[in-house]
């Protein structure tokens, strides 16, 4: 064993030992995407939160939507001897090699948000919610809110081909087939967008006779519902009574609709992952649990009965 | 001896235009045969049957005794014609040698023999007594040389008859020179080759018999030797053209004002510092050789290059940063690249003709429709311009009209001083004698001219003062009787080699 | 009037017509308008309110396309606009302000970019290139990051309005090309951006003074997509700087070359552009209703594309003539 051998595993025992000696004064990692959009920001600012409230010493990096910085910055965190990496992998392929290099020293990854090709044994555990469950948890408030009655639903669909619209339609259109009163009558790409979804539900308007003939409205993502309920007034429509809204994200706009009556339901993507990946952490390092491979969030559904004032107001202070 | 080429009774149709009726032509080995006509006057045509690019409607194209009926250039190159052009049709980013070889390379089962390449053309090349490196790129020589590298590729690949088409257009005095010594080389090899151009003193030089045709009909074929350049004139135009120096006229204009001065103008690496005044109604001449700083100095007269040092004054004085200043100073500039600097192609004859008078009143004083077909029609009148309409896109025109319509563009703005820079280049003959009769006019007018030309007949004719370039300085200014093309050449070619 | 006639039956006439008709069999109630709430109301009015930022757009690209350049940074441009209006009335201030102060940083963004092109000469596309890229990072800096939403009434009157029952989007449109026809063709603007826009050589030699010309339609560019970029951001009453005019440029660059005008510079038509904008949206809008699956989107547009640059190529005309 030669000299810089002994030297490093010098090291790396002092750092252990430190992290035993003080178990929630833990040094984490987190190499963030970047801030493309209001969720991601918030997921930043909750994910801070949530270390501060267990005196967890987080490095935030900001990867500016690029892989080569992530790897960068996973380097850096690993010459810095931290206890722990979070990262939200901007795309899914080409970290075998620096997830093989935290491994080699002995650094638990955890992945935020969406998940990776390669090998799970990679990474400690990955959290993440469910897309196909969110799709599903609209469906049944639909179904549960219109009852016995016939019902014609339109659809917004997120950008063609992306995992979320992928999902999030199954989810939701799988659950609606059960239903024999529902009819998805159309469908169409509002790209995640505002002034797309706008765009798309004006069209569904006009060629379901003013509109008259729609029941209800599913979005893939609230920002295009936010489009939409514009869409729906533009045209004469009281958009949360003479039609039904439901979308997924629970972002604060559609909070705001929500307490003007304009927006029934939104099913929360939870901008806390970070919260059940610091759990599982603390759980593994105190006495080695081994958590599942993938931890799923809680898909929450958010009513007009749900103060939707008031997550307005919380939300926006999260940095959506 | 028998004829290489024949043509028969060659005849073409293009809708309901006959562009060529009933042309007889013979080729001989070891003859150079210049093709003469105006615009239009179906050389082109004729050349296309002879090398295949057309198929004719009438006649036949006879080689070696035998009715050929090529279907296209490389059929008729197989058989032995070759064709250069004026813009060389090679690569220039490929090596000379690859250029000589292109299609035909030295080798071995797909692998190229580089060598052999590089001795084979280094061996082409001599014979034409050129001597260059094979393996650089061909875009680094001058177009002489890449010209001879297009002969030597044509003799190359066909070898019995070789059509120069206009070879010397962008050539100066000592390429031409170079290009003639490769053509009388390849005469003594046996080869007929036929010599397209405008320049009639290149046909004197070069040539052993001359095909004249006018309006798609032969006029005539006759030994050169025979004739005399009015001979030559008169077949091509069907009337007489005069150059007629008239200094008793270009002397008494010198009386005028001066209208312009420019007083120790230059521009480091363009132009040395000179002198020159113009004055009202006379034509200052400018000889010199390509790349002696004619043109250079005209640029900085009408401030397309800003000069460095001197003054220039026209009744005030005046800063030229760019041509806007001048023209708003009453000067206009027609340039020697008509295609790359004068014309809008696209654009229609009204507006190439009415673009410099608008630009001159601005982005708001706009000239209506109807002034716009009034000023093209009345100078397109006045300078005999032939287009069908004045709607046309001005590319569609010939050379000789578009030059008119750049001269039209300048006379619309009313200028004091109007300076020409290779105003008859790549014309043809009759357009080339309105054009002087125009400069001659407009000195009478009282303008000032400054033309810059390579023809010396045309120097001489027209100007009332010359000034020599060379090597990037004025070196001399010839006045009245001084005024002869034997004077400017000495002055061209005084102390050459002498100069540091 | 014959020959009026004649006039208005053009290629992009015959596509939009078709398209139009091809939207109509798809969907019977295409064609039908009504009055409600004071305004217009049917597909026909969505095609031209959703196709006025692209015309928008399409008017300042056709000027700049003429002078043989391109102006990639348009959608950018409207990112930025709508983050500075946004942004301003949630600021205090009030829409008099807010407008010309977004209008001002487009002016501002096509300066930069005609100082590029035209002074320090560099190539249009790179030279745009630069406020593309850089453009929505600037954006989010103004938003912070956020889709900055806004209640202000007269701002989104502007996106969301009607007056005299056509859309306010619509009336903007309009009047930017009946205005800037005008200028183009009224003055000599028109001809001088098509000198220099076939030789700008030659344009030089001709006195013209080229510089100030680029500078002019780059400037007028950034302009018009900060219009655009303020009708979009009132439309859904919020600056969304990752998503607004997004790809437009592209959509614009397609309109001008639908309209007939050559990415070679020269001869322009700024209403044959906007006609192709309206094609172009009339695409969409008709994909919308027609209940198509939304997979199928691009590739209904990319054949409706081909068939119209098909129609008026070169090769297309001749066959036409012949006919």
């Amino acid at each position: 064993m030669n000299i810089l051998k002994k030297l490093a595993l010098g090291a790396g025992m002092a750092a252990l030992l430190a992290t035993t000696a003080m178990a929630d004064g833990m040094v984490v990692g987190f190499s963030q995407i970047g801030s493309e959009s209001g969720w991601r920001a918030a997921e930043t600012s909750v994910t801070k939160q949530e270390a501060e409230k267990r005196g967890i010493d987080l490095k935030f990096a900001d990867a500016q939507q690029k892989q080569e910085n992530q790897i960068k910055a996973i380097r850096g965190f690993i010459a810095q001897g931290v206890d722990a990496i979070l990262v939200a992998p901007v795309v899914a392929t080409g970290w075998d090699e620096v997830l093989g290099e935290a491994k080699d020293a002995k650094i638990p990854v955890i992945l935020l948000d969406r998940g990776i090709d390669g090998s799970p044994d990679l990474y400690l555990t990955s959290v993440a919610s469910d897309q196909v469950h969110e799709g599903a948890v609209a469906a049944g408030w639909l179904v549960q809110a219109v009852g016995d009655k016939p019902c014609n639903v339109v659809e917004l669909e997120g950008t063609v081909g992306s995992s979320p619209a992928i999902n999030r339609k199954k989810g939701f259109d799988d659950e609606i087939a059960k239903h024999a009163n529902f009819k998805i009558t159309r469908s169409q790409t509002g790209d995640f967008t505002r002034s797309k979804g706008k765009e798309v539900m004006e069209g569904f308007i006009k060629a379901e006779d003013g509109g008259k003939s729609i029941c209800a409205v599913y979005a893939h993502s609230d920002d295009m519902m936010v489009g939409a309920i514009q869409a729906m007034k533009d045209a004469g429509l009281k958009p949360g009574t003479d039609i039904l809204t439901v979308s997924i994200d629970a972002v604060p706009d559609l909070f705001t609709a929500m307490a003007a009556g304009e927006a029934n339901a939104t099913v929360e993507l939870t901008p806390n992952m970070a919260g059940p990946a610091f759990e599982a952490l603390a759980a593994f390092k105190k006495d080695g649990t081994l958590p599942a491979k993938a931890i799923i969030t809680e898909s929450k559904l958010y009513t007009q009965k749900d103060d939707p004032a008031g997550e307005a107001s919380r939300r926006k202070s999260l940095g959506y | 001896m028998e004829p290489v080429l024949q043509g028969r009774g060659l005849g073409k149709v293009f809708g309901a235009h006959q562009a060529l009726q009933g042309v007889e032509i013979d080729l001989f080995p070891g003859e150079v045969h210049a093709l003469l006509g105006e615009n239009g006057a179906g050389k082109s045509t004729l050349i296309k049957i002879l090398t295949g690019a057309y198929q004719p409607d009438a006649g036949t194209v006879v080689l070696e005794g035998a009715e050929v009926a090529f279907r296209d250039p490389l059929q008729a190159q197989a058989a032995g014609i070759g064709t250069v052009y004026q813009e060389v049709n090679l690569v220039p980013n490929l090596s000379v040698a690859e250029n000589l070889y292109l299609g035909h390379q030295p080798g071995r089962w797909g692998f190229l023999n580089k060598r052999a390449m590089h001795d084979g053309a280094r061996e082409v090349l001599a014979t034409y007594g050129l001597e260059i490196d094979v393996r650089a790129e061909l875009g680094s020589f001058s177009v002489a040389v890449q010209q001879i590298v297009a002969i030597a590729r044509a003799v190359k690949l066909s070898g019995k008859v070789l059509v120069l088409d206009e070879p010397t257009a962008s050539l100066d005095r000592a390429e031409v020179e170079r290009l003639f010594d490769v053509v009388r080389r390849l005469k003594d090899r046996g080869l007929a080759v036929v010599f397209i151009t405008h320049f009639l003193d290149q046909v004197f030089a070069i040539a052993d018999r001359v095909t004249v045709l006018r309006n798609g009909k032969l006029v005539s074929t006759q030994a050169i030797s025979g004739l005399s350049r009015t001979d030559v004139v008169r077949m091509m135009l069907g009337k007489d053209v005069v150059f007629a120096h008239a200094p008793a006229m270009t002397e008494a204009a010198e009386a005028g004002p001066a209208l312009a001065t420019f007083a120790g103008v230059g521009k480091k690496g363009s132009v040395q510092p000179f002198d020159l005044t113009l004055h009202q109604g006379e034509v200052v001449g400018v000889a010199g050789l390509l790349g002696s700083g004619r043109t250079e100095m005209a640029r900085l007269m009408f401030g397309v290059d800003s000069a460095d040092t001197g003054s220039i004054s026209m009744g005030q004085p005046l800063t030229l940063r760019s041509p806007r200043q001048a023209v708003a100073a009453g000067m206009g500039f027609c340039p020697e690249d008509r295609k790359v600097d004068g014309i809008f192609g696209e654009l229609s004859v009204r507006e190439n003709i009415v673009i410099a008078l608008q630009a001159k009143l601005g982005w708001f004083k706009a000239l209506s429709r109807d002034e716009q077909d009034d000023i093209a029609g009345r100078f397109a009148e006045a300078l005999d311009i032939r287009a069908a309409n004045h709607d046309m896109p001005v590319r569609l025109l010939s050379g000789g009209n578009q030059q008119k319509v750049i001269l039209a563009r300048w006379l619309a703005i009313d200028p004091k001083l109007l300076i020409l820079d290779e105003p008859t280049r790549g014309i043809d003959v009759g357009a080339h004698a309105e054009i002087v009769r125009t400069i001659n006019s407009l000195r009478e007018d009282g303008l000032a001219l400054l033309v810059i030309s390579s023809e010396l007949d045309e120097v001489v004719a027209y100007s009332s003062r010359v000034v020599v370039m060379r090597d990037r300085a004025m070196v001399a200014e010839l006045k009245g009787a001084e005024i002869s093309p034997q004077v400017i050449v000495q002055a061209i070619a005084a102390q050459e080699g002498a100069a540091p | 009037m014959k020959l009026r006639v004649q006039r208005l039956i053009t290629p992009q006439s015959i596509a939009l017509v078709a398209v139009l008709v091809f939207n109509w069999v798809l969907f019977p109630g295409f064609f039908s308008v009504e009055w409600k709430d004071g305004r217009l109301f049917g597909s026909l009015i969505d095609v031209l309110n959703r196709g006025a930022p692209v015309a928008i757009l399409a008017i300042g690209m056709t000027a700049v396309i003429a002078t043989k350049g391109v102006d990639l940074s348009v959608g950018a441009v409207m990112a930025i606009a709508g983050a500075v209006a946004a942004t301003s009335v949630e600021g205090g201030l009030s829409v008099w302000a807010a407008v010309p102060l977004a209008l001002v940083a487009g002016l501002a963004c096509g300066l930069w970019n005609g100082v590029l092109v035209a002074v320090l000469d560099i190539q249009p596309i790179i030279a745009t290139l630069v406020i593309m890229v850089a453009g929505r990072g600037i954006a989010q800096l103004i938003t912070q990051g956020f889709i900055v939403t806004f209640t202000d009434p007269a701002l989104i009157y502007i996106g969301t309005g009607s007056f005299a029952g056509l859309p306010m989007t619509v009336l903007i449109a309009a009047a930017l090309l009946i205005v800037t026809t005008l200028l183009v063709r009224r003055t000599a603007l028109g001809l001088l951006i098509e000198a220099v826009g076939v030789n700008r050589s030659a344009a030089r030699f001709a006195g013209i003074s080229a510089l100030s010309l680029l500078l002019l339609v780059y400037v007028f560019s950034g302009f018009c997509a900060a219009i655009a970029g303020v009708i979009v951001a009132a439309d859904i009453h919020g600056a969304d700087a990752n998503n607004a005019g997004l790809w437009l440029e592209l959509d614009a660059i397609l309109a001008v070359v639908i309209g007939g005008t050559s990415l070679l510079g020269g001869r322009f038509s700024i209403p044959m552009s906007v006609l192709g904008a309206l094609i172009i949206q009339a695409m969409n809008t008709g994909i919308l209703v027609s209940g198509f699956p939304p997979e199928f989107n691009l590739i209904v547009k990319a054949g409706i594309i081909i068939a119209i640059l098909i129609l008026q190529s070169p090769v297309a005309s001749r066959l036409f003539k012949r006919a």
